[in-house]
């Protein structure tokens, strides 16, 4: 076994109290409900594009987050309707960031299974763990039908970004 | 037992599955280390079990381990099951 060599990075981040909580990376400016694109690459240039503007993400990120679905392909298509976009810190990441967007009419990111996708989120990272109690939040939300369901109800951005800031449960140690 | 979870990058997808694997092994009181890895990194590592998402599958010819496609990756549901399954192969071998 080559796994030996616990990865210390994960598990001093899972006793960490200093974790990024979902609520301090998510931003009114960086969500948005109901948004027309026609194409994943209109889709994906609209969410990067609030994070450029929100000053999270340097705009090579947005390229950078089009790559990877290119190279390593649509996984990250994670669930029906729902994308989870993103690249590496390194590809231009300023803060920890979570960008929302849903969209007027689904479009396909070409997942055998997944497609349309209704449901776009953009993150940024700063490293590989601080995020991870963020994204635990997330998941737990995503893991919730009812969550989910107003999620793709809300049709103003304020009602969006306020379903999103209302996820404060994590699961239980 | 190890359990690898993969995506492309390492902290994003495959940490969300890490997370809720964890939570399930808790549950059931499994005892395994489960890792996240991007692909780049983990050709040539090992682990007991792999799981990755199901269009990563053409990846994934050449790995060892059990492999485990998940095509809803916050169906928890879907998730226990087949890593469960798994789980219980590798026992049983």
């Amino acid at each position: 076994m080559d796994l030996d060599e616990p990865r210390e990075h994960v598990m001093s981040a899972a006793s960490s109290n200093r974790e990024i909580k979902l609520a301090e990376i998510i931003s009114p400016q960086t969500t948005r409900a109901r948004v027309a694109v026609n194409s994943w690459q209109e889709a994906t240039e609209f969410a990067g594009e609030l994070l450029v503007s929100a000053g999270k993400v340097h705009s090579r990120y947005v390229d950078a987050m089009k790559r990877v679905l290119q190279e390593i392909g649509p996984y990250a298509v994670i669930a029906p309707g729902i994308v989870l976009l993103h690249a590496r810190p390194e590809d231009g990441v300023i803060e920890p960031c979570l960008g929302l967007i849903t969209l007027a009419t689904p479009v396909p990111f070409g997942h055998p299974e997944n497609d349309p996708v209704d449901v776009v989120f953009a993150l940024g990272a700063i490293d590989k763990h601080s995020h991870i109690l963020a994204l635990q939040q997330l998941a737990n939300m995503l893991g919730d039908e009812l969550s989910l369901m107003k999620i793709r109800s809300a049709t103003e951005d304020g009602e969006l970004y306020d379903i999103l800031n209302s996820q404060n449960h994590v699961i239980a140690e | 037992m190890r359990i690898a979870t993969l995506c492309g990058m390492g902290f994003g997808t495959s940490m969300m599955l890490k997370l809720f694997i964890d939570e399930i092994l808790k549950v059931e009181n499994i005892k395994a280390e489960v890792i996240p890895w991007d692909l780049g990194s983990f050709k040539g590592q090992q682990a007991d079990i792999v799981v990755a998402p199901m269009d990563m599958a053409m990846h994934l010819k050449n790995v060892q381990a059990q492999v485990v496609l998940i095509n809803n990756l916050i169906d928890k549901g879907e998730i226990k099951e087949k890593v469960l399954k798994a789980i219980q192969d590798q026992l049983s071998t």
